[in-house]
């Protein structure tokens, strides 16, 4: 037997390593999937891709040898060969909105969405998995019936109405946070990441992160609330359900707090199903940051989306989904791994059931 | 039902639950009757009133044409609840069956059932109804459809899960010994017992329906004025906060009405049929 061979059997052995192979070999059926799907609504548009093109005043020639340019007369299926080989080659095609590759200027407004998304993801996390616990240790009284309405609430308005009562409340009755944008003209921040508050850091300009940060509030608080709600509820009812198992019973017999108990012997195995709903809002929010960033004129993809949608500029819009989905994908792998890596009965097994 | 009725009157929430539902339903079914101005469903001017506060005469203002706000979210509920109503009549049988084939049938009809309800699941819901509305002109009839291809994969899902579990329970294992067809197993036997589940999820779901749509019609890509619809008139006024508060405020307010009732409706449903979230 060759060392090698023998590091690589126990590599594959590690049961996270297997789960992440399998998890990327679905992903990548599905992600073949959502480019078919992309394609095929694509192609659903009424009228000729060529002639939305070049506009209404294109000669017939310029048109039938744009038509040649994209495939367009070939079938369908060969059609859809020519998308791919260009997808996997990096090439998403022109913008009919900015006139620039579509890669170009999916780099350019990406790193403000995925900023804003995170931002309240975090706060999604940080606020909603406390609530949850506080209800589920008080369950039947005031603070759980509390963080019931709060969560059945949040989660009944669409994000930008939420967007637009918080920046009434708390830009425009209350000054606290600035109204619209990333950042105000004054600053100029050489772009590194993308992300308006790191790049401020790596700067080293810490009023100018200030500044991001509080431009970054309000959208992300908006972005967030129906996350909250829905963490809240769940991370509640995962513990409620946890609370009578008889390893509990046992620590409180024991004489332990209640708090360590909530924290320790029903927050820990009640996390897990909650990590699967908070990468399913991961993909909510994904979608509603078209909403959020039109209220605040966040400068990110969605305001692309949208802006290119409105033009019906083809290649700009299949980018972009595309580019959402595949986000998506990665997150979910991210959310299982972690889930995988939290549970000890798949990190300590040898076979991946899951 | 009556039973039923009286057991959701027992939990308050339940109770204001199905009273916010019933206004809305009441306010959208009657809306030529109480509204205030009912012409102000349309394409009507009256400038001599444009772009005031609440006053006695308006109680919720006036648009910046002059409409009554409160006459355009009556007529506007009626198209947010007609929208739901041929949503949840199309995506949850859809759903349905095929969660059932893939759940009971197993090995290749479920892979490929499944897979392709993953990758429908795959794009997050609104931006496939987006781009979805990218291509198609932006009318009422395409916002339906782009709703309800969205939303069938989620009831796939949830009666996968559930079928399968059900799969391996003795009443089916019964059924299967003394020779019933597949489709008796798969709807009279299975489909009963996953009824509560699929049943409050759609009570849930004509709240989730509501946000959506009028969310595709905020960013103008849904029912196009003059048809009043409560995301559109939010887009519209977003453009003169803080000022005229009332053009968006008002708006925001009753989607949240109508959507926390039905929130408090399936929430107390769910507690009563004994579904878990």
């Amino acid at each position: 037997m060759r060392p090698g061979s023998f590091l690589g059997q126990h590599i594959l052995n590690s049961p996270l390593i297997r789960l992440l192979l399998q998890r990327l070999g679905i992903s990548f059926i599905v992600l073949i999937g959502v480019s078919m799907l992309i394609f095929v609504i694509a192609r659903v548009i009424p009228g000729d891709p060529a002639r939305i093109a070049l506009g209404p005043n294109a000669a017939p020639e310029q048109v039938a040898s744009l038509r040649a340019a994209m495939h367009l007369d070939d079938p369908i299926v060969v059609q859809y060969g020519f998308f791919v080989l260009d997808v996997t080659r990096g090439d998403l095609g022109k913008s009919l909105y900015t006139n620039r590759p579509v890669t170009v200027d999916i780099v350019q407004f990406l790193p403000a969405t995925l900023e804003l998304v995170f931002a309240a993801g975090i706060i999604m996390v940080g606020l909603g998995l406390p609530l949850g616990i506080l209800a589920a240790r008080y369950h039947g009284r005031w603070p759980d019936n509390a963080v019931r309405i709060f969560a059945l609430l949040t989660v009944s308005a669409p994000s930008f109405v939420w967007a637009v009562i918080l920046m009434l409340l708390f830009a425009f009755y209350l000054p606290l946070f600035p109204i619209a944008g990333r950042i105000s003209d004054i600053y100029e921040i050489d772009r590194v990441t993308g992300f308006m508050t790191i790049d401020t850091l790596i700067a080293g300009n810490l009023v100018a992160f200030q500044d991001a940060f509080s431009h970054l509030v309000l959208p992300a608080v908006a972005l967030s609330l129906s996350g909250i709600g829905q963490a809240a509820r769940l991370t509640r009812a995962n513990m409620v359900e946890t609370y009578e198992k008889p390893f509990i019973e046992m620590a409180q017999a024991y004489g332990f707090f209640p708090s360590r108990i909530a924290r320790i012997y029903v927050f820990k195995p009640s996390l897990i199903p909650s990590l699967t709903i908070i990468g399913l809002d991961f993909a909510a929010m994904l979608g509603n940051a078209f909403l959020v960033e039109a209220v605040f004129a966040w400068p990110g993809l969605s305001r692309y989306g949208v802006a290119v949608i409105l033009r019906k500029d083809l290649n700009a819009i299949m980018g972009t989904v595309l580019v959402i989905a595949i986000t998506f994908l990665i997150v979910n792998i991210l959310v299982d791994l972690l889930i995988a890596f939290l549970n000890p009965r798949i990190r300590y097994s040898t076979r991946v059931d899951a | 039902m009556i039973r039923t009725l009286r057991i959701v009157g027992q939990n308050p929430l339940s109770l204001l639950g199905l009273i916010l539902v019933a206004l809305v339903v009441l306010a959208a079914a009657l809306a030529p009757w109480i509204s205030p101005f009912p012409s102000h469903n349309g394409a009507v001017v009256d400038f001599v009133y444009a772009n005031q506060g609440p006053t006695a005469r308006n109680w919720m203002g006036t648009d910046l044409v002059g409409r009554d706000i409160l006459s355009r979210i009556l007529y506007a509920y009626q198209i947010s609840l007609f929208l739901s109503l041929v949503v949840l009549a199309i995506a949850p049988p859809v759903g349905t069956l095929v969660g059932l084939l893939a759940g009971y049938m197993g090995g290749w009809v479920e892979t490929i059932l499944m897979r392709i309800v993953d990758v429908f699941l795959s794009i997050p819901p609104l931006v496939l109804a987006i781009a979805m509305m990218g291509v198609l002109e932006p009318t009422l009839t395409n916002a339906m459809l782009a709703v309800t291809v969205m939303w069938w994969p989620w009831y796939a899902r949830l009666v996968y899960s559930l079928a399968r579990s059900e799969r391996e329970e003795g009443y089916v294992l019964a059924a299967e010994v003394i020779g019933a067809s597949t489709a008796h197993i798969t709807f009279r036997e299975i489909l009963p017992n996953c009824l509560p589940a699929i049943i409050t999820k759609m009570t849930l779901d004509m709240g989730f329906v509501i946000i959506i749509a009028s969310s595709l019609s905020f960013l103008g890509l849904g029912v196009q004025p003059p048809t009043p619809d409560l995301g559109s008139m939010v887009a519209e006024g977003a453009r003169y906060l803080p000022d005229s508060w009332w053009l968006t405020v008002f708006p925001g307010l009753a989607i949240l009405v109508a959507v926390f009732g039905f929130n408090l409706l399936g929430d107390g449903l769910r507690d009563l049929l004994g579904v878990d979230e």
